[in-house]
């Protein structure tokens, strides 16, 4: 049987909105992914080492408070530090982020960035498609 | 009636079933975003067995169906209230002047997370959000600055603030003091409604009973020294944004209402007196009807709960005032101006529904917080409502009408069920119902379970959102997007520490011991809140000492 693809979704910061994070959640599941949620106000370090100790695939990260700028790149960093390789996973976004912040995560590491009113269906192919030729391109 | 009954079945025969053969309908089954079915038309006997007097009658009398002043609008517009700020209180008490000069009629606070949550700027989990989405406050040179030169006797001013709410309700009183306005003429509301935190918006910092127990500290306070000051905001709002149904909202509102009032009483507090300093916020969502419905159902239900089950004396305790704001989770990111026109309808259905105040968001909040420019075009919005429609010149102008009143008297009976339920689950108090539904997960996996069956419908298409899942377009953002100074953390920070310098720190750390005693002997927490925050001790300290006394809240996970 083939491994199911494990996701991290995660809440970092002080913000309180999960209603995205949880219905994603519970959407990744139904489509047959293994999905672990952090639940409420992870700090950076928390949500790395969930990420490296569960082993996941996909790190998928909401954040409605601004602070994505501040707090994804330090997920990122901290992954490597307690020994996980971002680039064999894939690094994701979803929430209220402005178009020119998008640019600048994606410049981090971030693979994609989901805004609001994305239908899960296509977060559901892009962790499809995109997590494979992601390793593939790694292992060239 | 029976002519009506032979007419409507003779209609159903010989109008609507052939037409219906020949022409078909676009669905199956229609139904509100609540998933109320709903028939093709309404007729008087769908509104029956409801007495015009007993159940809809006059506004400004019991049971307030129609709203809780006699002449509504017609005396006095809906204070228009932008829920506003963002980077250091210079730059909210900025955008909060020009909003003043736009014709606002009312302030309306945004925190920052930090603040929200009771941490300084200079907590390392500040780190990053530092008047992101708010502005930050730390001490009350902070709202010094964030007051200057805005006359406390002149202005209502609200506060979205829950866990640290006590502590900003003492800084707007020691504004007042310095401003020399006496304490009993200060208006405003602040939110200070834990329950909904527990269920949806999850601002939370101490366990549910103490939390319980400081919002009663500050009725008790509250009713004796700003008797103008709305000492709650029993809010709905972000029950709904959450994903709940407008009828869960409703329900849940209620009963999170009905349990603060049973706390207050336990307390010994007299429900007159604190009755008109409760004060209540709904969302106002895509669906037109029902949410008029929704609002008019609310009000009939506390004017009932209010006069009925607790008692109250004075008309004026049976009042069900609230805020609206248009619903957030309604805006889209894609074709952001179709968001002005979402916003028109809703705000249309919160003043057809007797709202006391009013905010309209901006077109571009699924980007940023407004610019601007868009946060002009919301307040327009309001304007042109009040002043151009008609719409406010005749007081409940839908009642009457059959949908309405039918839909009004269902939601009403749905939230009832609701609430019946809850009660059980206290066995017999709404009180222990509403804290036994945080502790065991009822609200969360309700409101859970609406926001997968909402997604569910937009991911089948079945429910179209134009622009999202129909009438898609390639488009290139372009709408100007507000910008926090990325240096406000490190200016915010420098303030905080010259403020620790120059205070007296001997007096900080008397009023904070005062404070723990308090809070450890079950005392009223308000005064030695009140004294600390003169002493400028910082919002990080003053929570610090309540959550060493009473303990951290972790939620429990469910999805």
């Amino acid at each position: 049987m083939e491994k199911k693809i494990r996701v991290l979704v995660a809440k970092v910061g002080l913000d309180g909105h999960d209603r995205g994070a949880k219905v994603l959640a519970r959407f990744l599941r139904d489509s047959g992914f293994e999905v672990i949620y952090t639940g409420l106000h992870r700090t950076p370090q928390e949500v790395a080492m969930a990420a490296v100790d569960e082993d996941v695939d996909v790190v998928g990260i909401s954040l409605h408070s601004g602070a994505h700028l501040a707090l994804v790149p330090k997920v990122i960093n901290y992954i490597r530090e307690y020994g996980g390789n971002p680039d064999e996973m894939l690094i994701l976004v979803g929430g209220v982020i402005p178009t020119d912040d998008i640019v600048e995560l994606k410049k981090m590491g971030v693979d994609e960035v989901f805004i609001p009113g994305t239908p899960i269906s296509e977060i559901v192919e892009f962790i499809k498609t995109k997590l494979p030729e992601k390793r593939k391109k790694n292992e060239s | 009636m029976t002519r009506i009954d032979e007419k409507r079945r003779e209609w159903e025969e010989k109008c609507l079933k052939p037409w219906l053969q020949k022409a078909g309908q676009r669905e199956e089954r229609f139904e509100t975003l609540s998933g109320v079915e709903v028939k093709t038309v309404y007729d008087p006997l769908d509104i029956e067995h409801l007495d015009f007097v007993k159940d809809i009658g006059y506004p400004g009398e019991y049971p307030f169906t129609r709203g809780v002043y006699p002449n509504m609008y017609r005396g006095r517009l809906w204070t228009m209230r932008q829920f506003s700020g963002f980077g250091t209180a210079e730059d909210t008490n900025r955008r909060w002047k020009m909003l003043l000069e736009e014709g606002e009629t009312g302030l309306s606070t945004a925190f920052d997370f930090p603040t929200l949550m009771g941490v300084d700027s200079d907590d390392p989990l500040a780190d990053g959000e530092v008047g992101k989405v708010g502005v930050a406050i730390d001490t009350l040179k902070d709202f010094e600055i964030l007051f200057d030169g805005i006359p406390l006797d002149q202005v209502s001013t609200s506060f979205t603030i829950n866990p640290p709410a006590g502590i900003i309700l003492a800084m707007y009183v020691a504004i007042a003091e310095k401003q020399r306005v006496p304490k009993e003429k200060i208006r405003g509301t602040i939110q200070n409604d834990m329950l909904k935190e527990f269920h949806a918006q999850n601002t939370l910092v101490l366990p549910p009973e103490p939390s319980l127990k400081i919002i009663v500290d500050i009725f008790e306070w509250g009713v004796e020294n700003v008797p103008k000051f709305n000492l709650i905001s029993i809010s709905g709002y972000h029950i709904r944004e959450a994903g709940s149904t407008a009828v869960q909202e409703l329900a849940f509102t209620i009963a999170d209402g009905m349990a603060y009032v049973e706390a207050a009483i336990e307390r010994g507090i007299d429900i007159d007196r604190l009755a008109p300093q409760l004060s209540f916020f709904f969302n106002s969502h895509n669906d037109f009807f029902e949410e008029i419905a929704k609002f008019r159902a609310a009000r009939r239900m506390w004017a009932k709960i209010m006069r009925d089950e607790y008692g109250a004396k004075d008309p004026r305790s049976w009042w069900l005032k609230f805020h609206t704001q248009t619903a957030g989770c309604s805006l889209t990111a894609q074709q952001p101006l179709n968001n002005v026109v979402r916003t028109t309808i809703q705000a249309m259905a919160a003043v057809l529904g007797g709202t006391q105040s009013l905010h309209t968001n901006s077109f571009d909040e699924a980007w940023a917080l407004p610019s601007e420019e868009a946060v002009r075009v919301a307040l327009r919005t309001q304007q042109i409502i009040a002043y151009e429609s008609g719409i406010p010149n005749v007081v409940d102008p839908l009642a009457g009408s059959y949908y309405v009143e039918w839909l009004t008297d269902k939601m009403e009976k749905l939230a009832w069920k609701y609430i019946e339920d809850i009660r059980k689950m206290g066995d017999g108090s709404m009180l222990r119902g509403v804290l036994r539904g945080i502790e065991n997960g009822f609200f969360v996996r309700e409101i859970s379970d609406a926001a997968a069956r909402y997604q569910r419908e937009i991911e089948e298409g079945k429910r179209i959102v134009v622009g999202v899942n129909k009438f898609t377009i390639e488009e290139e953002l372009r709408i100007p997007i507000l910008k926090v100074d990325p240096e406000v953390q490190r200016r915010q920070i420098e303030r905080l520490k010259k403020v620790k310098a120059e205070r007296d720190n001997e007096a900080v750390r008397e009023a904070l011991e005062w404070l723990r005693s308090a809070a450890e002997n079950d005392e009223n927490v308000m005064p030695p809140i009140m004294e600390a925050v003169r002493s400028y001790a910082t919002i990080g300290e003053i929570m610090g000492v309540l959550k060493e006394v009473y303990g951290t809240y972790k939620k429990p996970i469910i999805i």
